[in-house]
C-alpha cells in the first residue's frame, strides 16, 4: 500500500514543534525515527497524519549525567543508548535492551522517545523504564512536566501524552554500587517481538520487576516482586505466573507466555545472583 | 564430437566450474529491471478491492464515491471483465477425478476467500487506486464457511460449490501389495500423525505485471514476474480472445519465484483484461498482504502414517492417508492436485520395499488457493517417510543411520521401479549417505551429543535422506491437456564481433540461470563467457520452452543450450575449414580462435571469420553453408523424470525450558548429476535448506474458524532469517542422467525437499530421552513444551 498522509512539516525547535502540533486538528503525529510510524501509515493502519517532524530539533538527543540521574534526550538513537558510556555505566538494563531491538537499520534510526511514546507492549524500552522507574519529561503549551513510568503508559499503544505535547526526555534513576539490572525474554527469531520478557533490577530498595508481551501495557509484577524481596523464588515464580493474564496469538498461548515469564524470572534471578552466564 | 567431461584440463572446460554470473553486476549496483522499474506513456496503475469474508454473497457494490476521488479513472466489477474474459477451468485430464469450477479474473456474484479480488479501481497512481478502493462500498451477506479440512466431507459441512456435488477436489489412491497382511504380521509396526504449516513462498519482489494492449497493433505486450513466459501467452491469448502470436510476454529481472510466479493469478488476468478493455498499459504489483493473502499457499497437510518392519529392521510396507486443503478454486493452469499426487508418488522413496498404499484426499475450502511451490510435495512426504524410519529405528534400538543403510536401494541396483511406479535411473544413497557421514563426522557427533546430555543439554541429531524429482518429461503437465512445454530450446548465432547470442525459453529468476547457460554455449562453441550474451524471458524473441520450475532449467535448458552451441561450432568450423583449406575434423575453437585441434595453435580468430562472413561472402565457395545461427531444443524420453538423490543432516540444540530450538549445523550431500556451477548449485541447495527450516520452524500461515488470515506481514509470518540459520556443509555425489549429454539433472528443491525431516528428527532425537515427540510443523516453542508436558492450560 502507499501512505496517505494529510500532511508534513519540518519542526526547527521545540516550541515550533508543539505550535506545529496546535495547528494541526488533532491530526498531529510527531515523527522522530518513524520506525513505527512510517511502517504503519505503509500498511495505511494510520492516515491523514499531519507528520510534525522533530528528528532535526537541536537539543533533544544525547545522554547527560545530573548526579543522582542520568537524563536521556527523546532524539537518542538506539544504537547510540546501546554504545553510550554513560548508559552502559549507569543504565546497563537500556543497553542490554538494545541488542533485542529489531535490526541494526531499524537501532540506527529508531529513537528511544519514539519507541516510548509509541508505547507498545511487546517493546523493551518501555518495560525498562518502568523496571528503572523512569520520569518522562513531556513539552506542552504550557510548558514541562513530567509523569512516572508507572503513570505514563495508559493502554495499548497509548500514553499519559496529550494530542498538543511531546515527549522530550527520560531520567533514570543510576544504578546503585552493587545495583544488577537484568533482561531476560524469548523471541522467535534475533530481533522479533518478545514472546514474553521480563526486566529485574535489584537495588537496595528492593527487586523491581517488569514484564513485555504480556498485557496491554508493560506491567510491573508486585506480588512477584514481595515475594521476591523476601527471598522466595519459588513463591515469586508461583505470584508472577498467577498475576499477569497474558494474550494468545498466532505465535503462542497464554498458557505458554505464562509458563515461560516464570523460567524468565528464575534465569533473570540466577543472572542476577551471578550464576548464570 | 563429445565434450570431455572427465578431463578438466580440456579446453573451454567452463563446465563444471564457478564463473562469474553476467547479471551479478547488475544486480548489485541497483541497476536491475523489475516489472516495477517499467513506466510507459499513459500508463495507469490498478489497485483492488479484496473481499474481507471467506464465503460472501454479493448483494450489490456502489462506486459512486470511489469515482470522485482525484486520479481515478475507472472502476471495474467482475461483470464487467467477464464481458472480455472467459473462466477458466484448472483440471488435467490425467489427474482422474480433479474438479474444479469455472473461475473468473474477479469475484462475480460471490467471493470465495479473504483477499479475493471483487472490485479493481484504476488511477493514474496507486495511492489514488487505493484511496478509490477505500471509498468503494461493497454490501456482503456473510455465508456458512468451511475452514477446516478433516471436516470438508463430513454431511454436516456445508458444500462450498454446490454445482460440484460435494467439497472433494481429488483423490487417489496407489496400492502395491500385501500391505494389510504385511501390517498384521510384521516385526513392529510404528504409526504416527504428520502436520505440515500452511505457508508461502515470499518473494522479495511481489508478483508484478504490467500489460500493455495496442489496439493499433492488435498486440498485447505483457511484462511480467513469471517463471513461464509462453504458458502466461498462451492463458492471456486464450482467455482474452488475442491470437496467441499476438501476444508477447517479457520477463525481465525477477526477485525470487520459489514456484509462486508459475501460477495464473485472477488479478492479473484482470490487469491485462482492463488494459484491453482501456486501451491503455496497466500495472499491478500485489503489495506485502496482498502477497499473504493472494501469493498461493502450500503445504497444509494432515497425515495418519505407519511403518512395518522386520526383526532386522528392513522396511516391509508403508500405509500414508494424506489429507490436504487446497482453497475455493484448483489454480490454474497446474492445477492443485499436484502437491497430494507428489506425497503418494514419493512417500517411501530412497527404500527398496514391497508392500505400499498411499491416499491423498483434496479438498475444498474458504482460504487462499495453494498450489506448487519449491520442493512441491516433496517436504511432506520426506517428513512422513523419513519421521517413520527414525521411529522404527528407535523402537528396535537401532541407529537411524544403519536402519537407512539396510533399506536404502544399493547404488547398482538400476534402473529400478519403486513401488509408488517411479522409476529411478540411477541414484546413489549409499554413496551420499558415505559421504555425509565423512562431513559430519557422525561418531564424534554422537560423542558430543553424550557430552552434553551428561551437562543436562539436549542436543539432537536428525538425517533425510530424499529423492527429487526433476527434468520433467510431458507426463507431468502436457500428458493432462495443459500447453505447458516440458520441451526446451536454445538458439545460439555468432555475430560479426565473433561474439555469441543465446536465446533460451528457460527463465532467470536470480537463481544463476543466464550464468550456467552462458557457460555451457561459451564451451559449446569454444569462447570466452563473457563473450556469451545470454536472452531469455521474451516470447517473441527466444525459442518456445517452458521456463523455470520442478528443476528443469540446467538438465533441460542446459542441455538444449549445448546441442545449440556445438551446432554453431559445427557451422563455424565448416567455414573456417573452406577458408583455411583445412579438413574440419582437423580444427577446433577455443578461446574465441580457430586453431588446431592437435597442437592448439591458433589459426583465426572469430571475429575474422565472422567478417568474412558477414561482409565478404563473396569470397567463399558458391553453396557453402554459413548459418552462423542454430537452435536445437531438447526434451526427454526415456524416463517421465530425472530423480536425484541425496540425504541431509541437522545438529540442533532444544532448550527444554522454553521449547527454543537452536541450529547448530546443516549438511547436505546430493547428487544432481553433472555439476555445471559448483558455487550456483551449492547456493541452490543452501537457498533451499533456508525454505525448509523456514518451514520446520517458522512459517505458518494462521486462519481463524472464520477463514480470516491471521498473520498477514512480515512482522507475524516468519521468514527464516540469516540469525537463526547454522553453518551449512554441502557435498556431492554426481551421476549424470545417461538421457543428455550434458548429465545434469535438477538442484533447486533438494535442500527444501529434505531440510524439514532432518530437523524434526533432530528435534525428537534430542527429545526421546526425555519421552516427547514432534510432528506438527513449524516445530515452535510452545510445540515443543506442549509435547515435553511442561504447560499447564
Amino acid at each position: 500500500m502507499k501512505a496517505s498522509a494529510g500532511g508534513y512539516a519540518r519542526a526547527n525547535n521545540l516550541s515550533h514543534a508543539i505550535e506545529l502540533l496546535a495547528l494541526s486538528d488533532g491530526m498531529g503525529r510527531v515523527l522522530a525515527g518513524g520506525q513505527s510510524l512510517i511502517a504503519a501509515m505503509n500498511m495505511r493502519l494510520s492516515t491523514g497524519d499531519m507528520l510534525v517532524d522533530i528528528s532535526r530539533v537541536s537539543g533533544l538527543s544525547g545522554v547527560i549525567d545530573e548526579g543522582e540521574t542520568l537524563r536521556i534526550g527523546a532524539l537518542t538513537k538506539h544504537v547510540e543508548i546501546g554504545a553510550h558510556p554513560l548508559i552502559r555505566a549507569h543504565a546497563p538494563l537500556l543497553a542490554d535492551a538494545v541488542s533485542f531491538i529489531a535490526h541494526a537499520a531499524i537501532r540506527n534510526r529508531g529513537t528511544i522517545g519514539g519507541a516510548l511514546a509509541h508505547a507498545d507492549p511487546a517493546a523493551e524500552f518501555p518495560a525498562c523504564m518502568l523496571a528503572l522507574g523512569a520520569t518522562l519529561h513531556i513539552h506542552g503549551p504550557d510548558g514541562e512536566r513530567s509523569a512516572a513510568a508507572e503513570d505514563f503508559f495508559e493502554d495499548l499503544f497509548e500514553t499519559s501524552i496529550k494530542e498538543d505535547e511531546i515527549l522530550t526526555a527520560i531520567t533514570v534513576p543510576k544504578a546503585e554500587a552493587d545495583e544488577r539490572q537484568v533482561l531476560q525474554e524469548v523471541a522467535r527469531r534475533s530481533g522479533d517481538y518478545a514472546l514474553v520478557g521480563l526486566c529485574l533490577v535489584a537495588r537496595s530498595s528492593g527487586h523491581r520487576i517488569s514484564l513485555l508481551s504480556v498485557a496491554s501495557t508493560p506491567i510491573l509484577a508486585r506480588n512477584a516482586m514481595t515475594q521476591l524481596d523476601q527471598g522466595n523464588v519459588d513463591g515469586a515464580v508461583a505470584a508472577l505466573r498467577a498475576e499477569i493474564d497474558p494474550p494468545s496469538d498466532t505465535q503462542a498461548s497464554a498458557s505458554y507466555r505464562r509458563h515461560i515469564a516464570g523460567i524468565l524470572l528464575r534465569r533473570a534471578v540466577a543472572q542476577e545472583k551471578g550464576d548464570f552466564a | 564430437m563429445t565434450v570431455q567431461f572427465g578431463n578438466p584440463d580440456r579446453p573451454n572446460s567452463y563446465i563444471g566450474k564457478t564463473v562469474p554470473r553476467p547479471n551479478a553486476g547488475r544486480l548489485v549496483e541497483g541497476r536491475g529491471k523489475y516489472v516495477d522499474d517499467i513506466t510507459l506513456p499513459r500508463m495507469v496503475h490498478v489497485a483492488f478491492v479484496r473481499s474481507p469474508f471467506a464465503h460472501a454473497k454479493i448483494l450489490s457494490i456502489d462506486t459512486e464515491d470511489a469515482k470522485s476521488v482525484k486520479g481515478v479513472l475507472r472502476i471495474f466489477t467482475g461483470a464487467d471483465l467477464a464481458k472480455v474474459c472467459t473462466p477458466w477451468v484448472a483440471v488435467l485430464e490425467h489427474l482422474k477425478g480433479l474438479k474444479s469450477p469455472p473461475e473468473h479474473p474477479m469475484a462475480m456474484d460471490r467471493s470465495c476467500w479473504v483477499g479475493e479480488p471483487v472490485v479493481a479501481v484504476v488511477a493514474t497512481s496507486r495511492a489514488a487506486a487505493e484511496d478509490g478502493a477505500a471509498l468503494v462500498d461493497v454490501d456482503y451477506e456473510p455465508l456458512p464457511v468451511v475452514a477446516d479440512m478433516m471436516t470438508a466431507l463430513d454431511a454436516s459441512t456445508p458444500v462450498l460449490h454446490p454445482e460440484m456435488g460435494d467439497n472433494l477436489a481429488f483423490q487417489r489412491l496407489h496400492e502395491e501389495g500385501d500391505v494389510d497382511g504385511v501390517f498384521a504380521t510384521a516385526h513392529k509396526v510404528v504409526s504416527a500423525h504428520f502436520k505440515t504449516g500452511r505457508h508461502t513462498g515470499v518473494t522479495l519482489e511481489p508478483r508484478s505485471i504490467l500489460v500493455d494492449w495496442n489496439p493499433a497493433e492488435g498486440q498485447m505486450t505483457a511484462y511480467h514476474a513469471t517463471q513461464a513466459p509462453h504458458m502466461v501467452q498462451t492463458v492471456l491469448a486464450t482467455h482474452l480472445d488475442v491470437p496467441e502470436s499476438r501476444v508477447r510476454v517479457i520477463c525481465g529481472d525477477v526477485g525470487g519465484s520459489y514456484g509462486i510466479k508459475v501460477h495464473v493469478y485472477p488479478d492479473e488476468v484482470a490487469t491485462a483484461a482492463i488494459s484491453k478493455i482501456m486501451a491503455r498499459p496497466v500495472k499491478f504489483i500485489a503489495d506485502r498482504l496482498e502477497s499473504f493473502t493472494t501469493d498461493i499457499h502450500a503445504r497444509d497437510h494432515e497425515i495418519e502414517a505407519k511403518i512395518a518392519v522386520d526383526a532386522n529392521g528392513k522396511i516391509l510396507a508403508f500405509d500414508v492417508d494424506d489429507w490436504t486443503a487446497i482453497g475455493a478454486y484448483s489454480v490454474y493452469p497446474r492445477t492443485s492436485a499436484i502437491e497430494g499426487n507428489q506425497v503418494v508418488n514419493l512417500c517411501g522413496g530412497p527404500y527398496d520395499f514391497a508392500n505400499y498404499r498411499a491416499k491423498t484426499t483434496v479438498v475444498f475450502q474458504n482460504k487462499t488457493p495453494t498450489c506448487q511451490y519449491r520442493a512441491v510435495g516433496h517436504p511432506i512426504a520426506v517428513a512422513i517417510t523419513e519421521g517413520l524410519v527414525d521411529m522404527a529405528a528407535a523402537e528396535m534400538g537401532m541407529d537411524p543411520v544403519e536402519i537407512r543403510r539396510r533399506n536404502m536401494y544399493a547404488d547398482d541396483a538400476y534402473p529400478v521401479t519403486s513401488p509408488a511406479n517411479m522409476r529411478f535411473e540411477g541414484l546413489s544413497h549409499h554413496q551420499s549417505m558415505d559421504k555425509l557421514m565423512g562431513l559430519m563426522d557422525y561418531d564424534a557427533l554422537r560423542a558430543d551429543q553424550a557430552e552434553a546430555r551428561a551437562r543436562g543439554v539436549h542436543r539432537g541429531i536428525g538425517i533425510a535422506s530424499f529423492i527429487e524429482l526433476t527434468n520433467p518429461s510431458p507426463f507431468m503437465y502436457g500428458i493432462g491437456g495443459a500447453r505447458i512445454s516440458a520441451q526446451d530450446g536454445c538458439t545460439v548465432r555468432m555475430d560479426p564481433d565473433g561474439s555469441i547470442v543465446a536465446m533460451s525459453g528457460v527463465t532467470e529468476q536470480g537463481q544463476g540461470t543466464e550464468a550456467m547457460l552462458s557457460q555451457i554455449v561459451a564451451e559449446g562453441v569454444g569462447v570466452l563467457p563473457s563473450n556469451v550474451r545470454v536472452i531469455t524471458g521474451d516470447t517473441q524473441v527466444t525459442p518456445y520452452g517452458g521456463g523455470t520450475w520442478a528443476s528443469r532449467g540446467a538438465g533441460i535448458g542446459g542441455e538444449a543450450a549445448l546441442r545449440s552451441a556445438r551446432a554453431l561450432r559445427d557451422s563455424i568450423l565448416e567455414v573456417a575449414a573452406a577458408m583455411l583449406q583445412s579438413d574440419q575434423a582437423s580444427l577446433d575453437i577455443r578461446d574465441g580462435h580457430v586453431v588446431d585441434i592437435e597442437t592448439g595453435a591458433e589459426r583465426m580468430p572469430l571475429e575474422e571469420l565472422g567478417r568474412i562472413v558477414y561482409f565478404r561472402g563473396d569470397t567463399l565457395p558458391k553453396g557453402l553453408p554459413r548459418e552462423l545461427v542454430q537452435t536445437r531444443h531438447y526434451i526427454t524420453s526415456e524416463y517421465p523424470f530425472a530423480f536425484t538423490n541425496g540425504v541431509q543432516a541437522s545438529y540442533l540444540e532444544v532448550d527444554i525450558e522454553t521449547g527454543v530450538v537452536t541450529l547448530l549445523k546443516h549438511w547436505c550431500v546430493e547428487d544432481c548429476g553433472r555439476i555445471i556451477n559448483p558455487q550456483l548449485v551449492d547456493e541452490q541447495i543452501r537457498g533451499g535448506i533456508v525454505q525448509g527450516l523456514g518451514g520446520a520452524l517458522f512459517e505458518e500461515i494462521h486462519y481463524d474458524d472464520e477463514g480470516q488470515l491471521l498473520n498477514g506481514s512480515m512482522a507475524d509470518y516468519l521468514v527464516p532469517m540469516a540469525g537463526e540459520m547454522p553453518d551449512m556443509v554441502v557435498g556431492h555425489v554426481e551421476t549424470p542422467t545417461k538421457e543428455s549429454e550434458l548429465g545434469a539433472k535438477g538442484a533447486g528443491e533438494a535442500g527444501t525437499a529434505g531440510a524439514p525431516a532432518a530437523v524434526m528428527n533432530a528435534i525428537n532425537d534430542a527429545l526421546r530421552p526425555l519421552g516427547a515427540q514432534v510432528t506438527q510443523m513449524p516445530f515452535t516453542p510452545e510445540r515443543i513444551l506442549r509435547a515435553l508436558g511442561a504447560i499447564e492450560d
